[in-house]
């Protein structure tokens, strides 16, 4: 279950009504913006899109909801033109394209706002528009792209304080994405006729993600069409006109927005409904002295502190400051000019191709690169020893190999994660830090590695662990609420809950002045 | 601090406190430096290698870096000294093929995902062999016009102040104000989503390469025209000047970040130290040294600011 | 069968399968009169190539942007000082290579201060760093040229069973380097850098710890490289380095080292140095000019970079 399911933010409650119903039915026979059909889209050995239909007609808002990995994020950029289908077809305002590709979408006004940064940081706002917007040419573009980003900033998000000649690098996160979805409705010579939104709200503010919702709901009854992809489930709802829900690359329910409830949107997304908490007494290991500690982040919200065999939960919304945590606990425990004979810590990576594998190495190499002092004799690498160290460990968590020879990326991502788990276990480290590990992988290996921790944490291990999955987080024995980059809230025992964790997420951190200027180093 | 400066004027800030600080202290040791012949003397060779920063800052604009600078600016030298004076028709048509071939560089960097380090290091060679077979031994001579451009004296201040003025507005024109330059520096910053609103990625890189292979073959030109001569190795060192032109500029390595303005202010930093560093009677052996030690004070100094920087935005 | 495909997918293969090919061809113009003198002139300036080489590819291992330019300057200072010092006593020839070697550790270290410490590429810090490397060459040279003691002279020009000493030196080096990356747990580390700096951190390892040594192994080696230069040539020059700037890398990428980093390759080095040289003098042979050679080199130089790293773009 995605951790910011529930309404949070509350706005004007808004059913699809007569006008929209209309609209619906009156556009069913116009010409639909883009149709997909029968797309299919692997990439080597795993399929991203398992043959998906999608009609997005003009004046309807298409919610598209899923887990991660479920396809989304694909069948996206199929539609704006960034990946070609290997199997199936894309038509344009009826037409199939000549060519499949970016400029066919953009040239039939299609738009496209993405989860991450895509403005150039370095340009400023109004070259910014010229790069996105190849129609704004001509001698005076300047002054055409003040005018077109002003007006649709003015228009979305009234009351913006945004310089438009200042570089987007220099723009704080909100205000990049106001302009990113700015520069996407702006009409300059061409108008928009889809407008895809991925996680559009993840950095704006309640009210600024009321004025895009509303501004959502206006351009949709102008005709205009949306694709609107959210985990707050309660935006999808109150925002769009039809849901579409994707599982394992494929469209598992098609239906008008007021057909759903949040509870029947959860159960066709098919999250498996947390079992209820295993007997696992909330443990008090707090007697002794803490294992780990970090004072207050940037000297607002509560310290961090963790003991010896617990199991310490990070949770919170995504990017608040979890993952900054754990580095930071990581490098204020490892030697960076050298290493320590006994490790303190171990970390288990998330974002696998960013801090996790090393794509040029065996699988071995890269489950044993963090104990090598244990192989080693005289900074000399036993091979024989490497070796059995590996097949212990492929025994213990199963990774289903052949040959622990084999590159690293021959394995699937679920089989990577266990290798960097694997990796993180085998130190002898009293404390493992896990950064969201289980983003994308299968349920079966979860419940393994749910497993493995256990044991290990009964043996007295620490684990501190940020996830982004409630059911994750509610196997801790204790959690750490985050909320812009500080701890706001500590749940223990029964109080660790869906609703109080979110009730805490939006919880602002105030200033904890006892250790301002104190250890923050 | 009050002024609220944007990230930009700082970055120009910095090179040019340095030029003038530098300056003065030129003035200073020799009071007699404050005038028309003076400055003349202290910039004589600004021309060729601010054209070369100027090439050198095009190529780093879109993430990649020229090591076979040098070279190319001696090959345009040693065209500009044979062919240009006696046959200016292919001497033309070498220099255009030369940019040509410059533009097919930045295609196959782009295509074959090559680092541009490597291929540039292997075209340094291929333009040493080609200038050593066309000038195998120093010689040739200027072609008049571009002797005559050099060493013209405009009223008011010297010829190389004047170039690096004209220089600087029509780099900063063109590489800050011009589509052209949105879409290059663009392709620095964030390749993906340039190429996702739809722009040729393959040709905005080629047309970097060909431009910044244009100022490069001005470098060449205008080198000839100071020194009436020519051979292989004349300009060897502009590689590392021109990149540590760029840095001083303030310009970056990655993300598109670059300041024409900061570059040719680089290069003139660069040319005065040479200047400094004589009227200091510091002796010959220590020139370059002292070269290298100016720039690590320089570079020094921009992390100090930059610092500063941050901590003010940190409030 | 199976050992000689492994052997074809070997990427330093080439290197020497073309190292053989050129040799061939030098031999057949010239009759087969100078094979033996061809091939030892080409083991003696092939080692000091593959010295230098080696250090660089270690920094080269380390990753994107990695590279030091301090290593010609280095040559010429460690070639001037230590002539100098030796004077032309034999008595000091020990104590000349125990000072060049302080004087790689000197150099490395100022080189990862500034990177460290400035925070600036290390292409810049390492460039800066030449330009003060080479002045104090020039200042300790004065243009004086001082010849080496007799014995490191004839040590340097002589041969063992017929191969030249400086090759064995350099044996010596790649064998220990070699073993270096393939066998000690430094090595790992390396190439873990090299492949990503953020999962070397947290996978525990010392990055600053590792680039540092790394930096000071490069100067090292191409400390020791100008000290059995300078010996070998009979006095130190001030522009004796210069070649060895673009030389080294050179090598480095015809060997079949990663240039993204993370992937090195010892027997590469030695191919690579093998066949430029070879080049050089066939065309030499040929009575092809200085223009022909350098052109062929950078053309060659691009081929193998083409074929060897060049990957099709493409969405991953």
């Amino acid at each position: 279950m995605s951790l910011r399911p529930a309404p949070v933010r509350r706005w004007p409650s808004f059913q699809p009504g007569e006008a929209v119903k209309q609209i619906m039915t009156g556009s069913s026979h116009l010409v639909p913006v883009v149709e997909a059909q029968g797309v299919k889209v692997s990439f080597g050995a795993v399929r991203a899109l398992a043959g998906v239909d999608l009609v997005i007609r003009p004046g309807e808002c298409v919610g598209l909801v899923g887990h991660n990995g479920a396809g989304k994020s694909t069948i996206v950029n199929v539609i704006n033109g960034g990946l070609s289908p290997h199997e199936g077809t894309i038509a344009y305002e009826g037409e199939a394209p000549g060519r499949h590709g970016i400029a066919s979408a953009r040239n039939h006004g299609v738009r496209c706002v993405f989860q991450e940064l895509s403005l150039c940081p370095n340009l400023t706002v109004i070259e910014n528009m010229r790069v996105m917007h190849r129609a704004l040419n001509g001698w005076n573009w300047r002054s055409k792209a003040v005018a077109a980003i002003t007006g649709k900033l003015g228009e979305i998000f009234p009351g913006h304080r945004i310089d438009c000649s200042r570089a987007v690098g220099d723009l704080s996160i909100a205000e990049r994405q106001m302009v990113e979805i700015a520069t996407a409705f702006a009409d300059v010579g061409q108008k928009p006729k889809l407008v895809i939104l991925d996680e559009p709200t993840s950095s704006l503010d309640a009210s600024l993600a009321e004025q895009l919702l509303a501004h959502v709901r206006t351009y949709v009854v102008g005709g205009g069409s949306i694709i609107f992809i959210s985990h707050i489930l309660g935006e999808v709802l109150s925002t769009a006109t039809r849901i579409v829900v994707m599982k394992d690359g494929r469209v598992v329910a098609d239906r008008a927005a007021g057909e759903f409830t949040q509870a029947k949107l959860v159960q066709a997304m098919g999250s498996v409904v947390a079992e209820k908490k295993d007997a696992r007494a909330a443990r008090v290991l707090k007697s002794t002295a803490p294992i780990l500690s970090l004072p207050p982040r940037g000297g607002r919200g509560m310290p961090f502190e963790a003991f010896s065999g617990e199991i310490v939960g990070l949770a919170g919304l995504s990017g608040h400051g979890q993952t900054d945590t754990l580095v930071d606990l990581f490098h204020s425990h490892s030697g960076n000019w050298l290493q320590r004979s006994n490790p303190a810590v171990a970390f288990v990576a998330g974002d696998r191709g960013y801090n996790g594998t090393f794509p040029l190495w065996s699988i071995l190499k890269n489950m044993s690169i963090a104990s090598l002092g244990d192989v080693s004799r005289a900074t000399f690498v036993d091979s024989g020893h490497e070796a059995e160290l590996g097949e212990q460990w492929k025994r213990k968590i199963e990774i289903r190999t052949q040959d622990m020879d084999n590159g690293i990326l021959s394995l699937s991502g679920g089989n990577q994660q266990k290798v960097l788990f694997a990796r993180a276990l085998a130190v002898r480290a009293p404390v493992v830090l896990m950064d969201d590990p289980m983003r994308g992988v299968d349920i079966g290996t979860k419940q393994e590695v749910y497993g493995i921790l256990r044991s290990e944490a009964e043996k007295g291990r620490t684990f501190i662990w940020y996830s982004t999955e409630m059911e994750e987080v509610c196997i801790c024995d204790r959690v750490y609420v985050f909320n812009a980059g500080a701890i706001v809230a500590e749940l223990t025992g029964s109080d660790i809950s869906e609703d109080n964790i979110l009730a805490a997420s939006f919880t602002e951190a105030v200033a904890s002045k006892a250790v301002i200027g104190g250890s923050i180093a | 601090m009050k002024i609220n400066l944007s990230t930009d004027s700082v970055r120009l800030l910095i090179p040019a406190l340095s030029l003038i600080v530098l300056l003065c202290a030129v003035f200073y040791l020799q009071p007699r430096a404050m005038s028309y012949t003076g400055l003349n003397l202290l910039f004589n060779l600004a021309v060729p290698i601010t054209l070369a920063t100027i090439a050198q800052m095009l190529i780093m604009t879109v993430n990649d870096l020229d090591l076979s600078m040098g070279a190319f600016v001696s090959f345009v030298a040693c065209v500009a000294a044979t062919f240009l004076p006696t046959a200016p028709l292919i001497g033309t048509i070498i220099l255009l093929a030369a940019i040509a071939a410059y533009a097919v560089l930045g295609v196959v960097i782009h295509v074959r995902q090559l680092p541009s380090i490597v291929v540039t290091l292997g075209m340094s060679f291929v333009w040493g062999g080609l200038a050593v077979l066309i000038l195998p031994s120093p010689g040739g001579q200027a072609p008049v016009w571009a002797r005559w451009i050099m060493t013209s004296k405009p009223p008011l201040m010297p010829m190389a102040i004047v170039a690096s003025i004209i220089i600087a507005v029509i780099t900063h024109f063109i590489v800050m104000r011009s589509s052209f330059g949105v879409l290059i520096r663009g392709v620095g910053g964030n390749t993906r989503s340039v190429e996702r609103a739809g722009w040729s990625i393959i040709s905005a890189r080629a047309g970097a390469y060909a431009l910044a292979a244009s100022f490069a073959v001005l470098a060449g030109i205008a080198l000839v025209g100071l020194t009436t001569s020519a051979d292989a190795n004349i300009a060897l060192r502009y590689t590392l000047l021109s990149i540590a032109g760029v840095i001083l500029g303030g310009g970056e390595f990655v993300g598109g970040r670059v300041s024409p303005i900061g570059a040719v202010i680089g290069a003139l930093t660069l040319t005065l130290a040479g200047s400094f560093l004589s009227f200091l009677r510091i002796s010959p052996d220590w020139q370059i040294g002292a070269q290298g030690a100016i720039l690590i004070v320089v570079l020094a100094l921009r992390l100090f600011l930059n610092r500063l920087e941050k901590r003010e935005k940190g409030r | 069968m199976n050992a000689l495909r492994s052997l074809v997918l070997k990427p330093w293969i080439w290197s020497f399968v073309a190292t053989v090919i050129v040799w061939l061809i030098t031999i057949m113009f010239t009759g087969g009169a100078s094979a033996a003198g061809l091939s030892q002139a080409a083991f003696t300036f092939a080692a000091f190539s593959v010295i230098v080489g080696i250090g660089q590819m270690f920094v080269i291992t380390l990753g994107p942007g990695n590279i030091d330019l301090s290593v010609p300057a280095m040559i010429t200072l460690s070639g001037t000082v230590t002539l100098k010092l030796m004077g032309v006593d034999n008595a000091l020839i020990l104590p000349g290579l125990a000072i060049a070697i302080g004087l790689g550790v000197a150099v490395g270290i100022g080189n990862y201060a500034f990177i460290k410490l400035l925070r600036i590429p290390p292409i810049i810090a390492t460039l800066s760093m030449s330009f003060i490397v080479q002045s104090m060459a020039i200042w300790t040279n004065r243009g004086i040229r001082i010849k080496p003691p007799a014995l490191l002279a004839d040590f340097t020009t002589s041969t063992l069973w017929g191969v030249p000493n400086v090759a064995l030196v350099a044996f010596v080096l790649s064998v220990i380097a070699w073993v270096l990356l393939q066998k000690t747990v430094y090595g790992r580390w390396i190439s873990a850098i090299g492949q990503s700096i953020p999962a070397a951190r947290m996978a525990g390892i010392p990055v600053d710890g590792v680039r540092f040594a790394t930096y000071v192994l490069c100067a090292v080696l191409a400390s020791i490289c100008g000290y059995m230069l300078a010996s070998f040539s009979g006095g130190a020059a001030l522009n004796m380095g210069s070649e060895y700037l673009l030389m080294s890398i050179a090598v480095v990428v015809i060997g079949g080292t990663a240039v993204a980093g993370g992937d090195s390759n010892v027997p590469g080095i030695w191919g690579a140095s093998l066949f430029l040289f070879l080049v050089v003098s066939m065309l030499n042979t040929y009575g092809l000019g200085a223009g022909i050679r350098l052109v062929m080199t950078g053309v060659i130089i691009i081929a193998v970079i083409m074929v060897a790293s060049g990957r099709k773009r493409g969405r991953a």
